[in-house]
């Protein structure tokens, strides 16, 4: 550790994975209500299991994202962070609101947390991702800006470099989409215009902004490549994240009231979407065949060829089978979006988190050289295990949606099988896609052994 | 590939198709913004329509259920609950959506269960308008079928 500031980003890193424990665990109780109804109903029903499982999510990514920030922040700019304090100040704000939403999701109705937090003063409250009492909404937005302050300053007042400026562009995107969240028309078809706003834009542009400046920083540590090198392939991924990505923001506006344009708008622009991903894949394989250091961390570095492949597979490929109006006319709402949904989270989110903790924490823990052979075996094990249950779950839910769309979907109205029989005859993939789920869980609970793994001297 | 590209050119191929990919969604963004009215029948948006948005938002419907095919994938798709369930009949759909809010929960063993939110008279009755407006939105002929 070059400054000792970037010890902030320790606690961020640690409650980040915290919050992906609880994702998990409410993901399978989901899995389980799938298959039993009757499983914790009517204490927690679907839809506060859900909310807390993306809420949670959601939650867990910025708080991967800030940590990731604060420790490579001060290493790019050479110089301490601008105020530790404020980011020490602002991490147990945002934990503590984070718990709190959390506990209101399950503690009381979600329609009395609505009444209790005066939703009715500027309702934005009960709109997917966006369940968070407008209350905690305000508090993000002062949690985001005194992060983006506190980061701004650093950069400002130390050396600027490609990275650290791309990081601040996805950021300040960040921050203005949310902006979005505030804004809740009578209108639905405007409201769900507007929404992917805040959505697409945050996970399809701005959030790979963010991506890209993570992995082009742990590449430059782990392999010794040239940073004008990595400039450039970083460069080319984002400008394509943004050709693709903001007008593909379309392949949303097909069939939810908006203007027919949007169909050849959307599936010709998002059809490009997988190429900054397929790009990444390149960049960090390239990267790793040409390193010019051997670092002792190689964890970290499958952790970056790991995201690269996976999120370009989960974003890139999954998102290409249904991006295609014609396509999507069938397969919009059904089990495939969800397939797509958590490997691309996963892939490209999670593992960059994923990637980043993994070169940071042995450090952050006083082990500069990475941790030891032991123990980076055991988060080998923990890299696979995750993977591998994730592809799974993907898996279970493509067949999932193949046979829904099948039943319920293409044949006319005579034909069609309805909803709730459609899915009571899937329910044997639902069991798979549970199984799979609990490898994860196991997959993530061997991850956090590798910490407390001792070396034999 | 990569060996002819310079840096600079990275950079510029950055700065320049961000431009023109944030020029010209905002400039879609306008169209549609002016076209949403039309397409969705904004002046159908009665009191009672905007209420049921608001129950609908309030109970968290969309946690479960799609709308317009957005949403969860645990329950029925409901933009078209008016066609499906009320056989684009007004006062039929009002009274069945009034017995079914009624029944909750079902007591079919391990069926998915949708909860009892207690509603009001009234509040079931802006719920069924904001879905019959829903139901309404021109928004290219989705669902391919009346099973949603």
């Amino acid at each position: 550790m070059k400054y000792s500031s970037q010890m902030v980003a320790k606690p961020y890193f640690i409650f980040a994975l915290i919050l992906l424990a609880g994702e998990i665990v409410f993901g399978l109780a989901m899995g389980a209500q799938y298959l039993y109804g009757d499983f914790l109903f009517p204490a927690i029903p679907f839809n506060v299991l859900r909310m807390v499982h993306t809420n949670l999510l959601i939650v867990l990514l910025l708080f991967g994202f800030m940590g990731a920030t604060y420790y490579l922040i001060p290493e790019e700019s050479e110089r301490e962070l601008w105020s530790p304090l404020l980011a020490k100040i602002t991490f147990w704000v945002f934990a503590a609101a984070g718990v709190a939403t959390i506990l209101g999701y399950l503690l009381v109705p979600y329609a009395t947390l609505a009444e209790l937090t005066y939703n009715n003063i500027l309702p934005t409250m009960g709109r997917e991702f966006l369940e968070q009492p407008t209350i905690t909404k305000i508090g993000i937005v002062f949690v985001v800006l005194s992060y983006i302050l506190n980061v701004t300053m650093t950069v400002v007042k130390g050396r600027r470099t490609t990275i650290s400026v791309i990081l601040l562009t996805g950021l300040f995107g960040l921050a203005f989409f949310f902006l979005f969240a505030f804004y809740v028309p009578e209108n639905l078809v405007m409201d769900k215009f507007f929404w992917w706003f805040v959505v697409h834009l945050w996970v399809e542009a701005t959030w790979e902004l963010i991506l890209g400046a993570l992995l082009a920083f742990v590449l430059i540590k782990t392999t010794g490549v040239d940073r004008e090198h990595i400039d450039k392939w970083l460069y080319l991924i984002i400008a394509m994240t943004l050709i693709s990505g903001l007008a593909g923001t379309g392949h949303h506006f097909f069939y939810i009231g908006t203007p027919g344009y949007w169909l050849w708008i959307g599936s010709i622009a998002s059809a490009a979407e997988p190429i900054p991903f397929f790009l990444m894949i390149l960049f960090a394989f390239n990267m790793a065949k040409n390193r010019r250091i051997q670092h002792n961390n190689k964890i970290a570095l499958t952790w970056a060829k790991g995201t690269a492949i996976v999120g370009f597979l989960g974003a890139g490929v999954w998102g290409f089978i249904h991006t295609l109006a014609p396509i999507n006319y069938y397969t919009h709402g059904t089990q495939l979006t969800a397939a797509h949904g958590h490997l691309a989270f996963f892939g490209a989110y999670v593992m960059i988190c994923f990637t980043v903790i993994s070169y940071a924490m042995p450090i952050l823990r006083g082990r500069a050289h990475g941790n030891g052979v032991k123990a980076q075996k055991v988060e080998l094990i923990s890299f696979w295990m995750m993977v591998i249950g994730m592809i799974g779950i993907t898996l279970a839910l493509t067949a999932a949606g193949i046979i829904q769309i099948e039943m319920q979907r293409l044949p006319d109205s005579a034909h069609a099988i309805g909803f709730m029989e459609t899915q009571a005859a899937i329910s044997s993939v639902y069991a798979i896609r549970l199984a799979f789920g609990l490898m994860v869980l196991g997959g993530l609970l061997t991850y956090f052994y590798s910490f407390f793994v001792k070396e034999a001297e | 590939m990569s060996e002819r590209i310079t840096k600079n050119m990275a950079r510029n191929i950055y700065f320049g198709g961000g431009l023109f990919a944030i020029l010209v969604f905002a400039g879609l963004t306008v169209d549609t913004v002016q076209k949403i009215p039309e397409l969705s029948h904004d002046d159908k948006i009665t009191e009672s329509v905007a209420l049921g948005k608001q129950v609908w938002e309030n109970n968290n419907c969309v946690g479960c259920h799609t709308i317009m095919g957005e949403g969860a994938y645990y329950a029925p798709e409901l933009g078209n609950a008016f066609q499906r369930l009320g056989a684009s009949d007004e006062q039929a759909f009002k009274t069945y959506l009034a017995g079914w809010m009624a029944a909750q929960p079902l007591d079919t063993p391990d069926r998915r269960k949708m909860p009892q939110f207690h509603l009001t008279q009234e509040q079931v009755n802006n719920l069924a308008d904001f879905l019959i407006w829903t139901s309404r939105v021109n928004n290219q002929e989705w669902p391919p079928n009346i099973k949603g």
